[in-house]
């Protein structure tokens, strides 16, 4: 172990300077933003600057120096500090050089200041003011919306169906528009995705029907899980969407070894992997951090900190400032955006690829935002929170119309023509036929909010009927898939209950062909 | 094999160990008679196994905690040096992880071979395995499964592990569904059964009885090749009492059929190799020829797998058999230190009950 002294006050000043300012414990309240500053010496430029994202290769050469004197300038502690002339010595250990101080000083708790949050277009769909995004071309934010808004009415309905009895069970993802669908524009088809289950809007994207998603929450025969989850646990091969589990955060060390196969085949893609407040506060989080940094795998850590794990609000999640800063604990690049900014989650999530894959590194975004619905069709969420809570976040802060706005202001979207498409609509629905492709907004270039929910809601209850008078699947899918082949146990077991419900026929429902 | 008996009743005594463990295979299988055989230990057969492993599938992983120096077991010995680092790497202590990397990394197709340091240690990846692993392929109506994943773990007594070095845990997994548990008795089983599980494409849990890993020595082929999984074997002929176990406690059992052999009691024993989904078949065939069975194994005897075993036959072979089922397992305590043979089911245990068994 090599230790050296520093006794001149010149050159303990010079190695203060240049390199070991922002290790030192020395600082009563070690000022987080400014270490975070360091990290993102790079991304300081997207809120400061007038120009574009940089390319990835400039963005990260963060200078030690800078870092160093950023930091010497920013509080009145520091200065008296080097006043001292405290003598600094460097001691190496297993895991690298330290400066180390006579001073016994703590850092603080927290940092002074919050991380702040990545934002691009004010409550009002204005763009700030020298902010700083990735563009979105026409096709795309018109997609964008229209996702947005189909997820939103896609919601409604199931939320109903349930209520009505048709389903046994939904999960709704008000609020969140804005973090499934900008976040699944900024990635590939290819980038493979380990949901939570709040992230219906990224299968969406992709192209999963609506009948698709009907299937599966009536677990019909079409389902492609085989009518062997509750509703929303939806799973797609062709789409690189892993199947849901209801376990909270087991998909986060999954991703990693995901990643760590893509990193392997040199892939020009990523893993992208969701989790809420609450999932963060598993043994599942901590371990896939940290793994996936050791792993240096490709992988994108998205927080969807929507302030509320079922009753439970943050403040007895965690004390930690989100969990955007637990990312510099694991060694993770780190951002914190507001989700309900789709322009902005958009950017975070296209730079957070571009840097997993160039760089391959895990990175970690925390997306703020608020879940507007219950946690699930079993919850009331009236129960904990102000129903005047609800609703403000709900209309003022709602992620879609914020979107909509800027859309509009780019004339890519308007409500021409309303009336005449109106009283086609009821029309139609008078005629008792549903002429769904005449009303394809998409294609009849009369694009407008009302034609897409009017669209998208008959779809659905299309859908909805379509999938509810389809048979279940065949009993054998009760054996299959347990193993690749089923063993001799699973075959006796078949043939025994075969037997029971020969004896027994009314115990079983009628819809699950034997 | 009773040459090689004598050899490690020879290395017991000079160890001071009260147990003669170590194995050798049955020479019923003729697919295993050597073609270039050497006599190796049981975690030098785990090495050669995991070598070809790598070898003959380049999307094949080894990690865990401290394999790339060789393990704390030596089983990985040489891997890291052969295969490189990004195929055999260490890992950060978190079981969870492991096995959660694991589940991942197989679902994409890989042959992803996990190492947990000792079977005690497991738990924190129970909700993993339990939860992920056994429903991956089922929940996703076979869109998706892990079935690249291998869990290998040494366990059972080891002479001085106390609690946390000797657990067998096997019962907790054999409750599961959708994952299958594999235990070898000897090296040259444990080359051939991990090679399978390696191979096999559902997700397994291998456990390794550490106590063999130096002792049991025996000739193994040098060359690729598996055996059957679910597929239970008879290592000893018999025609009075079936004996059923696995791993470690064969040899005990064995010695028990040697002495009972004395007496005039003749023993079929029974290794049933694969725990799930296991070879009822060739239990009850043996029950049915001879009336009486015993089973034992070193976990505690409260809900361990015997009690499975047992129950399953009684169902098929009530009118046949002569007696009740014996189970000769260790005690409904932690695994003690000091208590150890006082806890295990030792040989004079599983003979007394061998004839009171057939005495019944």
């Amino acid at each position: 172990m090599a230790i050296w002294f520093t006794r001149s006050k010149n050159i303990a000043h010079y190695l203060n300077l240049k390199r070991y300012v922002g290790v030192s414990a020395g600082i009563v309240l070690l000022n987080h933003t400014s270490l975070n500053s360091s990290l993102q010496s790079s991304t300081i430029p997207l809120s400061r600057d007038n120009r574009r994202t940089p390319p990835a290769a400039t963005c990260f050469g963060s200078s030690a120096t800078l870092f160093s004197l950023r930091r010497f300038e920013s509080t009145e502690a520091e200065k008296r500090l080097y006043d001292y002339e405290d003598e600094y010595q460097a001691l190496d250990f297993p895991g690298g050089k330290v400066a180390f101080t006579s001073e016994m000083q703590f850092i603080s708790e927290s940092a002074e200041k919050r991380v702040p949050c990545y934002r691009v277009l004010d409550d009002h769909g204005q763009l700030v003011m020298g902010s700083s995004f990735e563009q979105v071309s026409k096709e795309a934010a018109v997609k964008m919306y229209g996702n947005m808004v189909t997820l939103q009415i896609m919601d409604t309905i199931f939320y109903e169906a349930q209520r009505q009895g048709r389903i046994s069970f939904y999960v709704t993802s008000l609020g969140e528009e804005a973090i499934n669908i900008a976040s699944a524009a900024a990635l590939t088809a290819d980038d493979i995705i380990l949901p939570q289950y709040r992230e219906p809007g990224i299968l969406l994207w992709r192209g999963f029907t609506l009948q698709e998603f009907a299937n599966q929450c009536f677990g019909n025969e079409a389902d492609y899980g085989k009518g062997r989850q509750m509703p929303i646990h939806y799973g797609s091969r062709k789409h690189n969407f892993f199947t849901i589990s209801s376990p909270i955060a087991t998909q986060l060390p999954q991703a990693v070894g995901a990643a760590y196969s893509l990193k392997m085949d040199k892939k020009d893609a990523c893993v992208v992997t969701y989790f809420g407040d609450g999932g963060s506060s598993e043994g599942d989080f901590h371990a896939s951090l940290n793994f996936a940094a050791v792993m240096e795998a490709p992988v994108i850590f998205i927080c969807r900190n929507n302030g509320w794990a079922i009753s439970t609000p943050i403040l007895e999640q965690f004390r930690s400032d989100g969990v955007v800063v637990k990312g510099q604990a694991y060694g993770i690049r780190s951002i914190r955006v507001d989700g309900n900014d789709a322009l902005a989650v958009y950017s975070a999530v296209h730079t957070a690829r571009e840097m997993a894959i160039s760089e391959q590194r895990p990175i970690l975004v925390e997306a703020l935002t608020y879940r507007v619905g219950h946690h699930s069709t079993s919850d009331d969420s009236t129960k904990y929170r102000p129903a005047d809570e609800i609703e403000y976040w709900k209309m003022a802060r709602n992620p879609v119309n914020r979107f909509r706005k800027w859309v509009e202001k780019n004339g890519w979207w308007s409500d021409k023509d309303e009336s005449e498409l109106r009283s086609n609509v009821r029309k139609q629905v008078e005629v008792g036929k549903l002429f769904i492709c005449l009303l394809n907004p998409f294609s009849s270039g009369q694009l407008s909010k009302f034609s897409l929910t009017c669209y998208t809601s008959m779809q659905l209850l299309q859908a909805i009927q379509v999938a509810e008078k389809m048979e279940k699947p065949p009993l054998v899918d009760l054996f299959t898939d347990v193993y690749d082949l089923p063993p001799s146990n699973l075959l006796e077991q078949e043939r025994l209950l075969k037997e029971t419900i020969k004896r027994h026929p009314q115990d079983y429902p009628s819809d699950v062909p034997v | 094999m009773a040459s090689s008996l004598r050899r490690y009743g020879r290395r017991a005594v000079s160890m001071c160990r009260t147990r003669k463990p170590a194995f050798s295979t049955s020479c019923d299988d003729t697919s295993l008679l050597p073609q270039s055989g050497t006599s190796i230990n049981l975690f030098s057969a785990i090495n050669q196994a995991l070598h070809i492993a790598l070898e003959t599938d380049s999307r094949a992983y080894v990690f865990g905690e401290d394999v790339s120096f060789g393990g704390v077991f030596r089983c990985t010995t040489g891997l890291a040096d052969r295969f490189g680092k990004h195929r055999v790497f260490n890992t950060p202590l978190c079981e969870q992880g492991i096995v959660g990397f694991g589940v991942g990394l197989a679902a994409m197709g890989n042959r992803a071979i996990a190492e947990i340091q000792f079977a005690d240690y497991i738990y924190p990846a129970f909700d993993q395995i339990v939860n992920e692993a056994a429903k991956f392929r089922y929940r996703s109506g076979n869109q998706f499964n892990c079935g690249g994943l291998t869990i290998r773990a040494p366990y059972g007594a080891v002479g001085h592990g106390g609690h946390y070095h000797s657990q067998s845990p096997e019962a907790f997994f054999c409750h599961v569904p959708g994952i299958k548990v594999v235990i070898p008795r000897s090296p040259q089983q444990a080359k051939g059964l991990l090679l399978s599980c390696i191979r096999d494409s559902n997700p397994i849990v291998f456990f390794e009885p550490k106590w063999l890993y130096r002792l049991a020595v025996e000739e193994v082929p040098e060359h690729d090749y598996m055996l059957p999984l679910s597929e239970a074997e008879v290592i000893r002929e018999g025609s009075d009492i079936t004996l059923v176990g696995w791993g470690a406690q064969l040899s005990i059992m064995e010695e028990a059929c040697l002495d009972a052999e004395k007496d005039g009691i003749s023993c079929e024993l029974i290794d049933l190799k694969t725990l799930i989904p296991w070879d009822k078949e060739t239990v009850e065939a043996s029950v049915r020829k001879t009336g009486r069975l015993l089973i034992s194994h070193e976990a505690p005897v409260t809900g361990g797998f015997g009690a499975e075993i047992s129950a399953s036959i009684v169902e098929r072979c009530f009118l046949r058999l002569e007696a009740p089922v014996a189970r000769i397992c260790g005690l409904d305590t932690p695994f003690p230190l000091v208590f150890e043979t006082f806890y295990l089911p030792t040989k004079n245990k599983i003979l007394d009950a061998i004839k009171s068994t057939v005495n019944y």
